[in-house]
């Protein structure tokens, strides 16, 4: 709700205010970056440490700089590669469990489990592998994003099981299948179908989760940077810093948009069979939430992606109307 | 289990640390966040292009770059900050704000719009309109995504371990490397502590989100 309904249509003198603040707070932010930029120039920022990127000194070529930082990005990846499978195979076969399971003997002690390993730090995790088992780093930040995504990987499917029409449930039942046959073959299909976009969503959870492997003495992309900026000195890790910023920018809003390109898909696709995704408030004593923060906007569906850039017109805000809109055209 | 016992002054004191880094960052970047929701709904473009254009950013980034920015980087650029309870304060305010500021937003964007057509009609001003309408069941539906903002912010606090700040997981790792045979126990005790914040909260969320219930 941008408020449009709040006031009047704006008359000359609200369009003459709105026209001096627009202009008042553009020159503002021009004014601000314009000084920044001198203060950065003043410091010498814009000196000859950019060449780090192209042209780096200590007898190094750029294709080593940009080589090593390959290969940092490559470590990045495969911890989220390697994770991400095994999350999704456990989450899902918890969240089966829970559903599917006939007796509360295996379905009680999933949801203890799942609350648990949602409440603690993946960071934690991460220390417990590497420093009580002894575990090389790669598999000491993928045992934590496994443990970590798994259970949240669960409390998603869990909530898109719960979300489907009972007679879904019923009529499986109804013609002998039983629990677990008809959550893996009615329930189940249908569950991913809707949650779809709130898991291709926390791959973003899980890819900035990764970089926590600089702590844990992973060589991933944030590590492979300070070891440059060790090597070459503190005065090109500027443009080191910049690089990597960038890296993992783009690649976390491009898996952001596809989140949102999936949910407009399931959306526009008619065959959604009705269900919308469900609300993920608190559920459980634990409510959803990450390293990355929240894994979707919360409040909103769950089917919601990270942002609302990009999302259809039906998950944006209320429509706003001006009064005398329609006079318009 | 022995270190655990023998040791507990030092994880008090952690446990401690780390609370008072997760208040003080959340009552931070409540503030920050909801600045940053005004820009966002508010009628002045420049400002909603400011808002929009950082939180899209900062959600992301992942939180080590962000300590890594105020830590390494940020002194070429002249800001240095005290290091430890400082930059951590620093980078998770400005990072947990973004995810305040979207909360906020929501809770917003979710008052359906006949609402304040229907105190427009009964010729509520703009101000009683906000005040009276909109703004209290905005705040119903926001809380309980604040909280589990919160949460994830007390468990976000572990990221300081990597950037001299002595928290829980600091001294987990600290410990562990002392006494490598009673690791799991520490783990396990660090574990409850960190519980002990997060499960009241999480309570807190649903109990709240029971009370302020209202029908749509």
């Amino acid at each position: 709700m941008s408020g449009s309904v709040l006031y009047d249509a704006p008359g000359p003198r609200a369009k003459r205010l709105d026209k001096t603040l627009n202009w008042v707070f553009s020159l503002g932010f021009v004014l601000g970056g314009a000084y920044l930029v001198y203060a950065f120039y003043q410091r010498g920022i814009f000196d000859d440490r950019w060449t780090v990127l192209w042209d780096p000194p200590k007898n190094q070529s750029a294709g080593d700089v940009w080589l090593s930082l390959a290969k940092g990005l490559g470590n990045t990846l495969r911890a989220a590669a390697i994770a991400a499978p095994i999350a999704l195979v456990i989450g899902g076969g918890v969240a089966i469990l829970r559903r599917g399971a006939r007796t509360r003997m295996l379905s009680g002690p999933a949801a203890v489990v799942t609350e648990l390993a949602r409440g603690l730090p993946v960071l934690m995790l991460m220390f417990l592998a590497k420093l009580v088992f002894g575990w090389s780093p790669l598999w000491s930040v993928v045992f934590g994003l496994v443990i970590y995504n798994a259970a949240v990987v669960a409390e998603i499917l869990r909530a898109g099981l719960a979300a489907l029409p009972k007679g879904q449930r019923e009529a499986g039942l109804s013609i002998g299948l039983s629990t677990m046959r008809t959550t893996l073959l009615i329930e189940l299909p249908q569950g991913v179908r809707i949650m779809l976009p709130a898991l291709v969503s926390q791959i973003v959870v899980l890819l900035k989760d990764t970089s926590l492997g600089y702590i844990v003495a992973y060589p991933e992309l944030l590590r492979t940077i300070k070891n440059n900026r060790d090597y070459f000195g503190d005065k090109y890790l500027i443009p080191l810093f910049l690089v990597g910023a960038v890296i993992y920018i783009l690649i976390n809003m491009a898996v952001s948009r596809l989140a949102t390109y999936v949910e407009r898909r399931l959306r526009e696709g008619g065959s959604g069979r009705g269900v919308e995704p469900p609300e993920i408030g608190p559920t459980g004593p634990i409510p959803q939430s990450g390293i990355g923060g929240p894994a979707r906007e919360e409040g909103a569906h769950a089917g919601d992606p990270l942002f609302g850039a990009g999302r259809p017109a039906s998950s944006t805000q209320v429509p706003v109307r001006r009064p005398g809109d329609h006079e318009r055209h | 289990m022995e270190t655990f016992i023998a040791e507990f002054g030092t994880i008090w004191g952690a446990f401690l640390a780390t609370l008072s880094l997760a208040a003080l960052a959340g009552a931070l970047s409540l503030i920050w966040g909801t600045v940053l929701a005004t820009m966002r709904v508010s009628p002045v473009g420049p400002l909603r292009s400011f808002g929009t254009a950082y939180v899209e950013i900062v959600r992301n980034t992942p939180l080590t770059l962000m300590f890594f920015f105020w830590v390494f980087v940020a002194p070429s650029f002249g800001i240095v900050l005290g290091l430890g309870f400082q930059t951590a304060v620093i980078a998770l305010t400005l990072y947990t704000s973004s995810f305040v500021c979207e909360a906020l937003r929501s809770g917003v964007n979710s008052v359906g719009i006949g609402q304040a057509e229907a105190a427009r009609s009964i010729g509520l001003t703009f101000s009683q309109t906000v005040s009276q309408v909109v703004l209290p069941q905005a705040w119903r539906t926001s809380i309980p995504p604040l909280i589990s903002v919160l949460i994830a912010l007390t468990k976000n606090t572990s990221v300081a371990a990597g950037f001299a700040f002595t928290e829980m997981i600091a001294i987990q790792q600290r410990l562990t490397n002392a006494h490598p045979s009673d690791g799991l126990f520490i783990f396990f005790g660090i574990a409850l502590l960190y519980l002990a914040i997060t499960i009241p909260l999480g309570v807190l969320a649903g109990t709240i989100e029971r009370k302020v219930a209202f029908a749509r």
